[in-house]
């Protein structure tokens, strides 16, 4: 069941060299203030799983920004030139995924699954080290599963249970990030009280969330 | 008339009522001023929605609501809101009739170029290298040359997005289609001439028996 814990609390879960999922569709969707008690507190090291580096004052790129990121996994990152900066003076260590193999990965992560098999990135640089596999005659890519030590998420409403809804385009990563790290951190708009979300309009089960954090 | 509005306009033609269609920024966008009378298409956008359209007025204004170039918009009535697992669900799935992409290079095999040149800054993949797997009809939208080199090639020459995939290929001088894997030019430019085609063009091409003249 999920806990409520303070931002400060939440902090002191997070060590040098840590995975961190961060969620969010440039920015949108993303817990800046997770991001900026991060960036306050300066850890090192991390390894990077999002969508893309956003922008460098906004969303998972501050990280980037602060030299926190050792190596970042992303679909994108052409929203943010420092990461551009230090990609290309071999700072920063990026490995390109495309977008719907990542949240997929990502899925499989959170599910107990070993891998899934997708025709996107056959012929292509993609394929790189990566089992082809033919079903039926048409070719394949073997796509690993994704995890990562904490995951930060930001829904709209969260019941006192972990139960949550998003906004619109804000739900993009959020929903399959909850699911795939060992510490699941969700900052909500608004925390309510068990019972007054409609069951049938939450999106993500609190059996996914470990700690819904505070102010 | 600009070479982007040509392009754009001859794009729109190729839309149907009701098409559920992803497009790349810049002239792909663009080409959705110029639909046809009595034809609506829904537009999918990849962080997790479809049937958007621009924001008309300020009190639709919601910073929760962006595309998938980060702009705010408006997702009308009808339209639905998903998470990114669905969004490429229905890309890979194939439940995309068209997508429309710019590209740095094409090739006669169908092989597409459009995101990264080696030693220069890579913005990245986002959703290019799913779509253009999934969607049911690729269309490149792209000027015929860049600064005078050949963009429409025997092979490509740097990364590939896909291969095989690249259905219609739409430029200010020319639209061809791939019929039975081979590159056949389809339309003219008022003007334009096939062997000037033939001059600006690296890859193989047949010349349809029923060459038209593009119509913008």
């Amino acid at each position: 069941m999920a806990k409520i814990i303070s931002i400060k609390e939440a902090m002191g879960m997070i060590q040098d060299g840590m995975s961190i999922m961060i969620a969010g569709f440039l920015a949108v969707g993303t817990p800046e203030k997770l991001v900026d008690a991060l960036v306050e507190k300066n850890t090192k090291n991390h390894t990077l799983i999002a969508i893309s580096t956003a922008y460098p004052n906004k969303g998972s790129g501050k990280l980037v920004v602060n030299k926190q990121i050792k190596k970042a996994i992303v679909s994108h990152i052409g929203t943010n030139p420092e990461a551009g900066r230090q990609y290309i003076n071999d700072e920063m260590e990026i490995e390109f995924v495309p977008q719907g193999t990542l949240v997929e990965r990502i899925r499989c992560g959170g599910f107990g699954m070993g891998g899934f098999l997708t025709p996107t990135g056959v012929g292509t640089e993609i394929e790189e080290g990566k089992q082809r596999i033919s079903i039926d005659g048409k070719d394949y890519l073997l796509e690993k599963p994704l995890r990562a030590d904490v995951s930060f998420i930001r829904a709209h409403k969260a019941d006192k249970n972990g139960n949550l809804t998003y906004r619109k385009a804000a739900r993009n990563s959020n929903v399959v990030m909850a699911t795939a790290a060992d510490i699941t951190f969700v900052v909500a708009d608004e925390i309510v009280e068990v019972g007054c979300l409609d069951q049938d309009e939450i999106m993500t089960p609190g059996i996914f969330v470990d700690y819904l954090v505070q102010g | 008339m600009n070479n982007r509005e040509i392009i754009a306009r001859r794009v729109a033609q190729e839309f149907e009522d009701g098409d559920f269609v992803n497009l790349g920024i810049g002239i792909p966008t663009l080409s959705t001023a110029y639909l046809p009378e009595g034809v609506n298409v829904v537009l999918h956008s990849e962080n997790g929605h479809y049937n958007f359209g621009p924001l008309t007025c300020e009190e639709d204004k919601d910073p929760d609501s962006i595309n998938a170039s980060g702009e705010l918009c408006v997702v009308r009535n009808g339209g639905v809101f998903f998470d990114s697992t669905v969004s490429f669900d229905i890309i890979r799935g194939g439940f995309i009739d068209k997508t429309v992409l710019g590209a740095l290079q094409v090739d006669q095999e169908g092989n597409l170029a459009n995101w990264k040149i080696p030693g220069r800054v890579v913005p990245g993949i986002g959703g290019g290298m799913d779509l253009v797997v999934g969607a049911k009809k690729v269309i490149i939208a792209m000027e015929y040359t860049a600064k005078g080199e050949k963009k429409i090639l025997k092979k490509c020459t740097i990364p590939m997005t896909a291969t095989g995939e690249v259905d219609m290929i739409i430029t200010e001088k020319a639209v061809f289609e791939r019929e039975n894997g081979v590159l056949v030019l389809k339309e003219t430019y008022p003007g334009v001439t096939v062997e000037e085609i033939r001059e600006l063009t690296e890859a193989g091409f047949t010349v349809d028996e029923n060459l038209k003249t593009m119509s913008i």
